[in-house]
Protein backbone atom coordinates (compact mmCIF):
# COMPACT_ATOMS: atom_id res chain seq x y z
CA UNK A 1 0.00 0.00 0.00
CA UNK A 2 2.94 2.53 0.76
CA UNK A 3 4.30 2.66 -2.46
CA UNK A 4 0.67 3.50 -3.74
CA UNK A 5 0.57 6.40 -1.71
CA UNK A 6 3.27 7.94 -3.52
CA UNK A 7 2.01 7.52 -6.73
CA UNK A 8 -1.20 9.01 -5.52
CA UNK A 9 0.67 12.48 -4.53
CA UNK A 10 2.75 12.08 -7.88
CA UNK A 11 -0.52 12.32 -9.97
CA UNK A 12 -2.10 14.81 -7.39
CA UNK A 13 0.87 17.06 -7.58
CA UNK A 14 1.21 16.90 -11.28
CA UNK A 15 -2.05 17.71 -12.02
CA UNK A 16 -2.24 19.92 -9.94
CA UNK A 17 0.63 21.44 -10.93
CA UNK A 18 -0.34 21.33 -14.79
CA UNK A 19 -3.73 22.86 -14.33
CA UNK A 20 -1.94 25.76 -12.91
CA UNK A 21 0.97 26.13 -14.88
CA UNK A 22 -0.26 25.06 -19.01
CA UNK A 23 -2.51 28.71 -19.22
CA UNK A 24 0.44 30.92 -17.66
CA UNK A 25 2.66 29.08 -19.91
CA UNK A 26 0.97 28.56 -23.33
CA UNK A 27 -1.94 31.15 -23.47
CA UNK A 28 -1.06 34.46 -23.67
CA UNK A 29 -4.38 35.26 -25.53
CA UNK A 30 -7.54 36.30 -23.44
CA UNK A 31 -10.72 33.22 -23.58
CA UNK A 32 -13.31 34.87 -25.34
CA UNK A 33 -15.88 31.80 -25.24
CA UNK A 34 -19.01 33.26 -22.94
CA UNK A 35 -19.77 29.56 -22.20
CA UNK A 36 -16.26 28.49 -21.34
CA UNK A 37 -15.68 31.71 -19.33
CA UNK A 38 -19.10 31.21 -17.25
CA UNK A 39 -18.34 27.46 -16.96
CA UNK A 40 -14.96 28.16 -15.31
CA UNK A 41 -16.43 30.72 -12.80
CA UNK A 42 -19.17 28.33 -11.48
CA UNK A 43 -16.97 25.64 -11.21
CA UNK A 44 -15.84 26.42 -7.84
CA UNK A 45 -18.75 27.14 -6.25
CA UNK A 46 -20.68 23.60 -7.73
CA UNK A 47 -17.64 21.65 -6.66
CA UNK A 48 -17.15 23.12 -2.91
CA UNK A 49 -21.11 23.20 -2.47
CA UNK A 50 -21.29 19.87 -3.26
CA UNK A 51 -17.94 18.55 -1.26
CA UNK A 52 -19.79 20.56 1.73
CA UNK A 53 -23.21 19.01 1.61
CA UNK A 54 -24.42 16.48 3.16
CA UNK A 55 -20.53 15.47 3.74
CA UNK A 56 -20.57 18.02 6.86
CA UNK A 57 -23.78 16.43 8.45
CA UNK A 58 -21.90 13.00 8.82
CA UNK A 59 -18.93 14.19 9.65
CA UNK A 60 -18.43 14.21 13.59
CA UNK A 61 -18.49 11.02 15.16
CA UNK A 62 -22.11 11.47 17.31
CA UNK A 63 -23.46 12.29 13.74
CA UNK A 64 -25.74 13.98 12.14
CA UNK A 65 -27.20 16.41 15.04
CA UNK A 66 -24.10 17.84 15.92
CA UNK A 67 -23.28 18.10 12.34
CA UNK A 68 -26.94 20.05 11.40
CA UNK A 69 -25.08 22.54 13.69
CA UNK A 70 -22.11 22.70 12.70
CA UNK A 71 -23.68 23.52 9.59
CA UNK A 72 -26.50 26.17 11.11
CA UNK A 73 -23.03 28.18 12.52
CA UNK A 74 -21.34 28.73 9.53
CA UNK A 75 -23.99 29.52 7.54
CA UNK A 76 -24.96 32.13 10.10
CA UNK A 77 -21.36 32.88 10.33
CA UNK A 78 -20.87 32.67 6.47
CA UNK A 79 -24.11 34.69 5.46
CA UNK A 80 -22.34 37.69 8.00
CA UNK A 81 -19.14 37.47 5.48
CA UNK A 82 -17.25 36.36 8.75
CA UNK A 83 -13.24 35.28 7.54
CA UNK A 84 -12.42 31.80 6.65
CA UNK A 85 -10.99 31.47 10.26
CA UNK A 86 -13.71 32.40 11.94
CA UNK A 87 -16.78 30.99 10.03
CA UNK A 88 -14.62 27.53 10.79
CA UNK A 89 -14.28 28.09 14.50
CA UNK A 90 -17.86 28.97 14.79
CA UNK A 91 -18.98 25.44 13.19
CA UNK A 92 -16.00 23.41 15.15
CA UNK A 93 -17.79 25.00 18.46
CA UNK A 94 -21.10 24.28 17.71
CA UNK A 95 -20.66 20.63 17.25
CA UNK A 96 -18.15 20.57 20.04
CA UNK A 97 -21.12 22.23 22.36
CA UNK A 98 -24.08 20.00 21.02
CA UNK A 99 -21.72 17.05 21.63
CA UNK A 100 -21.10 17.80 25.13
CA UNK A 101 -24.78 18.97 25.99
CA UNK A 102 -25.82 15.22 24.05
CA UNK A 103 -23.39 13.36 26.31
CA UNK A 104 -24.84 15.09 29.46
CA UNK A 105 -28.74 14.80 28.46
CA UNK A 106 -27.73 11.55 27.09
CA UNK B 1 17.86 49.13 -10.33
CA UNK B 2 15.93 46.90 -11.31
CA UNK B 3 17.11 44.05 -8.26
CA UNK B 4 16.02 47.49 -5.95
CA UNK B 5 12.48 47.17 -7.64
CA UNK B 6 12.23 43.16 -7.44
CA UNK B 7 13.36 43.48 -4.09
CA UNK B 8 10.75 45.76 -2.92
CA UNK B 9 8.38 43.79 -4.88
CA UNK B 10 9.36 40.65 -3.27
CA UNK B 11 9.14 42.42 0.70
CA UNK B 12 5.67 43.69 -0.22
CA UNK B 13 4.49 40.35 -1.63
CA UNK B 14 6.18 38.42 2.14
CA UNK B 15 3.77 41.45 3.80
CA UNK B 16 0.80 40.68 1.93
CA UNK B 17 1.57 36.93 2.47
CA UNK B 18 1.55 36.90 6.21
CA UNK B 19 -2.25 36.88 7.00
CA UNK B 20 -2.47 33.93 4.41
CA UNK B 21 0.31 32.14 6.01
CA UNK B 22 -1.90 32.29 9.40
CA UNK B 23 -4.80 31.01 7.68
CA UNK B 24 -3.18 28.30 5.55
CA UNK B 25 -1.80 27.18 8.94
CA UNK B 26 -5.10 26.78 10.57
CA UNK B 27 -6.95 25.04 7.23
CA UNK B 28 -3.55 23.12 6.97
CA UNK B 29 -3.63 21.84 10.77
CA UNK B 30 -6.91 20.13 9.80
CA UNK B 31 -5.65 18.35 6.83
CA UNK B 32 -2.94 16.86 8.86
CA UNK B 33 -4.75 15.73 11.42
CA UNK B 34 -7.30 14.18 8.84
CA UNK B 35 -4.84 12.27 6.73
CA UNK B 36 -2.71 10.41 9.82
CA UNK B 37 -6.25 9.57 10.87
CA UNK B 38 -7.01 8.39 7.34
CA UNK B 39 -3.67 5.94 7.57
CA UNK B 40 -1.27 8.05 6.32
CA UNK B 41 2.34 8.71 8.12
CA UNK B 42 3.24 12.53 9.07
CA UNK B 43 5.79 13.02 6.16
CA UNK B 44 3.82 11.77 3.98
CA UNK B 45 0.92 13.85 4.91
CA UNK B 46 3.52 16.90 5.01
CA UNK B 47 4.83 16.29 1.53
CA UNK B 48 1.23 16.28 0.06
CA UNK B 49 0.64 19.96 1.40
CA UNK B 50 4.26 20.87 -0.02
CA UNK B 51 3.78 19.65 -3.14
CA UNK B 52 0.15 20.61 -4.10
CA UNK B 53 -0.47 23.70 -1.95
CA UNK B 54 -4.17 23.44 -2.12
CA UNK B 55 -7.20 22.80 0.28
CA UNK B 56 -9.85 21.20 -1.64
CA UNK B 57 -7.86 18.84 -3.62
CA UNK B 58 -6.07 17.78 -0.62
CA UNK B 59 -9.13 17.22 1.07
CA UNK B 60 -10.99 15.39 -1.81
CA UNK B 61 -7.54 13.60 -2.41
CA UNK B 62 -7.65 12.39 0.71
CA UNK B 63 -10.79 10.83 0.49
CA UNK B 64 -9.52 9.08 -2.45
CA UNK B 65 -6.48 7.82 -1.17
CA UNK B 66 -9.04 6.07 2.21
CA UNK B 67 -11.24 4.55 -0.17
CA UNK B 68 -8.43 3.14 -2.62
CA UNK B 69 -9.76 4.66 -5.78
CA UNK B 70 -8.24 4.75 -8.50
CA UNK B 71 -5.17 6.95 -9.65
CA UNK B 72 -7.49 7.96 -13.02
CA UNK B 73 -10.13 8.63 -10.43
CA UNK B 74 -7.63 10.71 -8.31
CA UNK B 75 -6.26 12.72 -11.72
CA UNK B 76 -10.03 13.17 -13.09
CA UNK B 77 -10.71 14.63 -9.28
CA UNK B 78 -8.09 16.93 -8.91
CA UNK B 79 -8.76 18.17 -12.76
CA UNK B 80 -12.31 19.15 -11.78
CA UNK B 81 -11.71 20.66 -8.34
CA UNK B 82 -8.44 22.61 -9.53
CA UNK B 83 -9.98 23.97 -12.85
CA UNK B 84 -10.51 26.99 -11.28
CA UNK B 85 -6.76 27.64 -11.00
CA UNK B 86 -6.16 27.78 -14.91
CA UNK B 87 -8.81 30.81 -14.94
CA UNK B 88 -6.95 32.47 -12.68
CA UNK B 89 -3.35 31.10 -14.30
CA UNK B 90 -5.17 32.52 -17.66
CA UNK B 91 -5.95 36.25 -15.98
CA UNK B 92 -2.70 36.42 -14.36
CA UNK B 93 -0.91 35.85 -17.68
CA UNK B 94 -2.15 38.65 -19.01
CA UNK B 95 -0.89 40.70 -15.86
CA UNK B 96 1.79 39.23 -15.65
CA UNK B 97 5.44 41.81 -16.91
CA UNK B 98 6.03 41.21 -20.32
CA UNK B 99 9.62 39.70 -21.95
CA UNK B 100 9.91 37.96 -18.24
CA UNK B 101 12.57 34.88 -18.84
CA UNK B 102 10.18 31.86 -19.11
CA UNK B 103 10.87 30.25 -16.21
CA UNK B 104 9.17 32.79 -14.11
CA UNK B 105 5.87 31.89 -15.52
CA UNK B 106 6.59 28.19 -14.17
CA UNK B 107 7.50 29.18 -10.96
CA UNK B 108 4.28 31.91 -10.40
CA UNK B 109 2.54 29.05 -10.83
CA UNK B 110 3.44 26.68 -8.54
CA UNK B 111 1.89 29.24 -6.05
CA UNK B 112 -1.04 29.98 -7.89
CA UNK B 113 -4.18 29.70 -4.82
CA UNK B 114 -7.16 31.19 -4.38
CA UNK B 115 -5.48 33.69 -1.71
CA UNK B 116 -2.18 34.61 -3.82
CA UNK B 117 -4.35 34.92 -6.84
CA UNK B 118 -6.22 37.55 -5.09
CA UNK B 119 -3.61 39.81 -3.57
CA UNK B 120 -1.68 39.60 -6.73
CA UNK B 121 -4.62 40.71 -9.28
CA UNK B 122 -5.05 43.44 -7.54
CA UNK B 123 -1.71 45.07 -7.95
CA UNK B 124 -1.56 48.14 -9.74
CA UNK B 125 -0.02 47.94 -13.00
CA UNK B 126 1.68 45.08 -14.13
CA UNK B 127 2.63 42.25 -11.89
CA UNK B 128 6.39 41.68 -10.95
CA UNK B 129 6.63 38.06 -10.63
CA UNK B 130 8.95 38.90 -7.15
CA UNK B 131 5.81 39.88 -5.29
CA UNK B 132 4.32 36.66 -6.24
CA UNK B 133 7.77 34.76 -4.36
CA UNK B 134 7.33 37.12 -1.29
CA UNK B 135 4.19 35.67 -0.79
CA UNK B 136 5.03 32.40 -1.76
CA UNK B 137 7.66 32.63 0.68
CA UNK B 138 5.60 33.00 3.72
CA UNK B 139 2.51 30.74 2.66
CA UNK B 140 4.43 27.79 1.20
CA UNK B 141 5.86 27.18 4.84
CA UNK B 142 2.42 27.93 6.73
CA UNK B 143 0.88 25.43 4.56
CA UNK B 144 3.23 22.85 5.12
CA UNK B 145 4.51 23.25 9.00
CA UNK B 146 0.63 23.76 9.71
CA UNK B 147 0.07 19.97 8.13
CA UNK B 148 3.24 18.79 9.92
CA UNK B 149 2.00 20.15 12.95
CA UNK B 150 -1.59 18.59 12.66
CA UNK B 151 0.13 15.40 11.55
CA UNK B 152 1.92 15.47 14.46
CA UNK B 153 -0.92 16.46 16.98
CA UNK B 154 -3.57 13.87 15.12
CA UNK B 155 -1.67 11.32 16.85
CA UNK B 156 -2.91 12.67 20.23
CA UNK B 157 -5.42 14.21 19.44
CA UNK B 158 -8.38 13.78 21.76
CA UNK B 159 -12.02 12.16 20.40
CA UNK B 160 -13.77 14.90 21.05
CA UNK B 161 -11.88 17.75 19.69
CA UNK B 162 -11.02 15.41 16.63
CA UNK B 163 -15.04 15.32 15.82
CA UNK B 164 -15.41 19.05 16.53
CA UNK B 165 -12.55 19.85 14.29
CA UNK B 166 -14.06 17.66 11.13
CA UNK B 167 -16.32 20.48 10.27
CA UNK B 168 -13.58 23.06 9.63
CA UNK B 169 -12.66 21.86 6.52
CA UNK B 170 -16.79 22.53 5.41
CA UNK B 171 -16.82 25.63 7.55
CA UNK B 172 -14.31 27.29 5.06
CA UNK B 173 -15.88 25.95 2.17
CA UNK B 174 -19.25 27.42 2.81
CA UNK B 175 -16.97 30.94 4.08
CA UNK B 176 -16.18 30.89 0.42
CA UNK B 177 -19.29 29.98 -1.72
CA UNK B 178 -22.25 31.93 0.69
CA UNK B 179 -21.00 35.65 0.55
CA UNK B 180 -21.11 35.73 -3.08
CA UNK B 181 -24.05 33.50 -3.01
CA UNK B 182 -25.79 36.47 -1.00
CA UNK B 183 -24.96 38.52 -4.04
CA UNK B 184 -25.89 36.37 -7.33
CA UNK B 185 -28.92 34.78 -7.85
CA UNK B 186 -26.90 32.58 -10.53
CA UNK B 187 -24.39 31.52 -7.73
CA UNK B 188 -27.14 31.13 -5.31
CA UNK B 189 -28.70 28.91 -7.97
CA UNK B 190 -25.35 26.98 -8.53
CA UNK B 191 -24.53 26.31 -4.64
CA UNK B 192 -28.10 24.91 -3.63
CA UNK B 193 -28.46 22.70 -7.26
CA UNK B 194 -24.88 20.96 -6.41
CA UNK B 195 -25.77 20.70 -2.90
CA UNK B 196 -28.78 18.68 -4.00
CA UNK B 197 -27.44 16.86 -6.85
CA UNK B 198 -24.56 15.28 -4.33
CA UNK B 199 -27.64 14.90 -1.68
CA UNK B 200 -29.30 13.03 -4.25
CA UNK B 201 -26.06 10.86 -4.69
CA UNK B 202 -26.18 10.18 -1.16
CA UNK B 203 -29.48 9.23 -0.61
CA UNK B 204 -30.65 7.08 -3.62
CA UNK B 205 -29.95 3.08 -3.57
CA UNK B 206 -27.49 2.40 -6.01
CA UNK B 207 -26.38 5.88 -6.63
CA UNK B 208 -25.16 6.12 -3.34
CA UNK B 209 -22.46 3.66 -3.90
CA UNK B 210 -20.59 5.95 -6.69
CA UNK B 211 -17.23 6.90 -4.83
CA UNK B 212 -17.13 10.32 -3.50
CA UNK B 213 -14.60 12.05 -5.93
CA UNK B 214 -17.26 10.96 -9.14
CA UNK B 215 -20.02 12.33 -7.24
CA UNK B 216 -17.95 15.90 -6.77
CA UNK B 217 -16.75 15.58 -10.44
CA UNK B 218 -20.36 14.67 -11.90
CA UNK B 219 -21.85 17.29 -9.81
CA UNK B 220 -19.59 20.12 -10.45
CA UNK B 221 -19.90 19.33 -14.36
CA UNK B 222 -23.38 18.99 -14.20
CA UNK B 223 -24.22 22.04 -12.07
CA UNK B 224 -21.70 24.58 -13.87
CA UNK B 225 -22.38 23.29 -16.99
CA UNK B 226 -25.97 23.90 -16.84
CA UNK B 227 -25.60 27.26 -15.20
CA UNK B 228 -22.98 28.14 -17.71
CA UNK B 229 -25.66 27.60 -20.18
CA UNK B 230 -28.96 28.98 -19.05
CA UNK B 231 -26.81 32.43 -17.21
CA UNK B 232 -23.64 33.26 -19.04
CA UNK B 233 -22.12 35.85 -17.03
CA UNK B 234 -21.73 39.30 -18.05
CA UNK B 235 -18.11 40.81 -19.22
CA UNK B 236 -16.68 41.80 -15.71
CA UNK B 237 -18.74 40.28 -13.28
CA UNK B 238 -16.40 37.80 -12.27
CA UNK B 239 -13.92 40.65 -10.74
CA UNK B 240 -17.02 41.86 -7.93
CA UNK B 241 -18.16 38.10 -6.86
Amino acid sequence: MNWNVYMYILVMAGVTYLIRMLPLVLFKKEITSPFLKSFLYYVPYACLAAMTFPAILTAPSSGMIAGAAGLAAALIAAYREKSLLTVALFACGAVFVVERVMEIIG
Amino acid sequence: MEQKINKQQFMRGLHDGVPIALGYFAVSFTFGMMAVSGGLSVWQATLISLTNLTSAGQFAGLDIMIACGSLWEMALTQLIINLRYSLMSFSLSQKLERNLAPWHRFAVAFGMTDEIFGVSASQPGRLNPFYNYGAMSVAVPGWTFGTLAGAIAGNIMPGFLASALSVAIYGMFLAVIIPPAKKHRAVQKVVVGAMAVSTLFACTPVLNKVSSGFVIIITTLAVAGMAAYFCPIEDGEEEDA
